[in-house]
């Protein structure tokens, strides 16, 4: 997917958004920077609503009604971008729960093939990609599927499915917003596994989104940790779980390896 | 005696996906909680977790076979048994939003089964929706809120606090926290396992996280494919045994990261 000549770096430079709450502004996301690499995992992680998904869904302009982005810019291997012209084109996104991301009444294939038509690609290579990607996240029997509705699949295809969307769009970057939250254990770590090998071996950049420090624990190779819209700490994944230096961090990490008896918090 | 109990229960439901015909979703399936007790339910999506909790509150019918309340079938329940049973059994599902009137507000939400089940209004109710409020770490001023005003998590609690407002023997959480950040997961827990120590409530936690069932329970059943394939006692050096418990012990994510080659 990529070659030598695809961008290396993604860039994020500090990123604001507000809202109005009965006539006041309210500061949601302030002053955020994050470094988006070629072959790696950046996770952003902190608490439910501090911030995270709506980082990644303000640096690319697709914030929700009512919140705008009042500060920052996004930059390709150093060339800042309209965030509009680089959504869908260098950068894909996956969502939480699949389920609500696909149109209930289109098949697979209507749904694959309304990105590349949206991006000009000729027609005649258009099932070709799609099929590919469909191969390289991990979907088999793809003629069946690309006739299935999203109701007939279940919660861990549909999550493949949208890996394979992302994939076949060409873009170098992916941003995941808990990709894994709703699917069961061990499709879980088959989705991880599967990001993992396309970070490694097709040089994806991935920024993901996450709240769970076992998820970050088996994907991440960089760490940002957000808390009340700020990043309060970057490191890498090592250095976070075994010196981290803020206490929020700290309390992250307590909460997480509460979990597994025998181990506690460096 | 066990408080709530499935005897050979099975259910299938005919009108399957695209009309495929039948689906067993439960095969026959046995499992008894006594009184104070702490039953992990494992398995995967799709298994039929969720069937036996609906039939276990009895929301729906067994095909064959019977779920027993202190002793007695459901099937033979009247009226007073089952206001007894509603106070008694409660469960919380996955989904908050769908689980709500979204007309309603939490104060309004919390105080339905204060005045069906135990017949409490007025200022008494007010009195105890704060006090639930609290015990699941939400404001007092959540009270007035609607729930779209909330955040999944949030709302979760709502629910979570509406089912301890019946003051039930017995608690069904259908991956009832399995969408709260960590810490809540815990504090939640935490909350439960004070209630079990206090007032011997019981629980069937529905999960697929092998790590919080390991933390709070003291069995863990796996399920598989609509049948109980396992059940192993909780403590000590906790392993799985059957290859869906193997295979859903495997999938746990590693405590810390380990060394990985890097790419370029």
């Amino acid at each position: 997917m990529t070659s030598s000549q695809s961008p290396r770096r993604l860039v994020i430079r500090n990123l604001g958004v507000e809202t109005t709450r009965h006539g006041v502004a309210v500061t949601l996301v302030d002053d955020v920077s994050l470094d988006v690499r070629a072959g790696e995992t950046l996770a952003l992680v902190g608490a439910s609503g501090c911030g995270k998904s709506l980082t990644c869904a303000a640096s690319l302009d697709a914030a929700p009604p009512g919140v705008r982005r009042t500060t920052g810019s996004i930059a390709i291997d150093g060339v800042e971008q309209a965030p509009a012209d680089i959504r869908g084109r260098l950068v894909a996104t996956i969502l939480q729960n699949p389920r609500s991301a696909f149109n209930p009444v289109r098949t697979m294939r209507q749904h694959a093939m309304e990105g590349p038509a949206a991006r000009g690609a000729p027609a005649a290579s258009r099932e070709q990609r799609v099929r590919a990607a469909m191969a390289d996240a991990g979907l088999e029997d793809v003629d069946r599927i690309l006739d299935l509705h999203p109701f007939e699949m279940s919660g861990g295809m549909l999550q493949r499915m949208m890996i394979a969307l992302a994939l076949a769009s060409g873009a170098p970057f992916l941003f995941a917003d808990e990709p894994t939250t709703d699917l069961d254990l061990i499709v879980q770590r088959d989705i991880l596994n599967l990001l993992l090998r396309l970070t490694r071996r097709q040089g994806l950049g991935v920024l993901l989104v996450t709240h769970d420090m076992g998820v970050v624990a088996a994907l991440a190779d960089r760490v940002a940790v957000m808390d009340a819209g700020r990043i309060i700490e970057t490191a890498r994944v090592m250095d976070i779980f075994n010196r981290p230096t803020h206490p929020v961090t700290r309390n992250l990490l307590d909460a997480h390896l509460s979990l597994y008896p025998g181990r506690s918090a460096a | 005696m066990s408080l709530l109990a499935a005897r050979g229960a099975s259910r299938i439901y005919r009108n399957g996906p695209a009309g495929r015909g039948g689906a067993t979703a439960l095969d026959q399936v046995s499992l008894d909680i006594a009184p104070g007790e702490c039953v992990a339910l494992l398995g995967r999506s799709g298994c039929g977790k969720s069937t036996l909790a609906r039939l276990l509150a009895g929301l729906e019918r067994p095909d064959a076979g019977e779920v027993r309340f202190a002793g007695r079938s459901l099937s033979t329940f009247g009226r007073a048994d089952w206001r007894a049973f509603r106070c008694a059994v409660q469960l919380v599902f996955q989904d908050p939003v769908s689980a709500v009137n979204p007309r309603e507000t939490v104060g309004q939400i919390i105080a339905e089964p204060l005045r069906h089940l135990r017949g409490l209004t007025g200022v008494a109710a007010t009195g105890q929706i704060q006090a639930l409020l609290r015990a699941v770490d939400l404001p007092a001023d959540a009270m007035g809120r609607l729930p779209q005003q909330l955040s999944g998590g949030q709302l979760q609690r709502v629910c979570i606090a509406r089912a301890l407002a019946a003051q039930p023997q017995l608690l069904i959480l259908d991956e009832a926290v399995s969408n709260l950040d960590l810490h809540l997961q815990i504090q939640m827990l935490d909350l439960f396992a004070r209630l079990k120590r206090d007032r011997d409530v019981s629980y069937l936690f529905i999960t697929h996280d092998l790590r919080l069932a390991e933390r709070f329970c003291d069995r863990v059943l796996v399920m598989c494919d609509g049948r109980l394939v396992e059940e192993t006692r909780v403590g000590g050096a906790f392993a799985l045994t059957s290859p869906e418990g193997r295979a859903l012990q495997d999938a746990i994510l590693p405590a810390m990261p380990f060394r990985r080659a890097r790419a370029g």
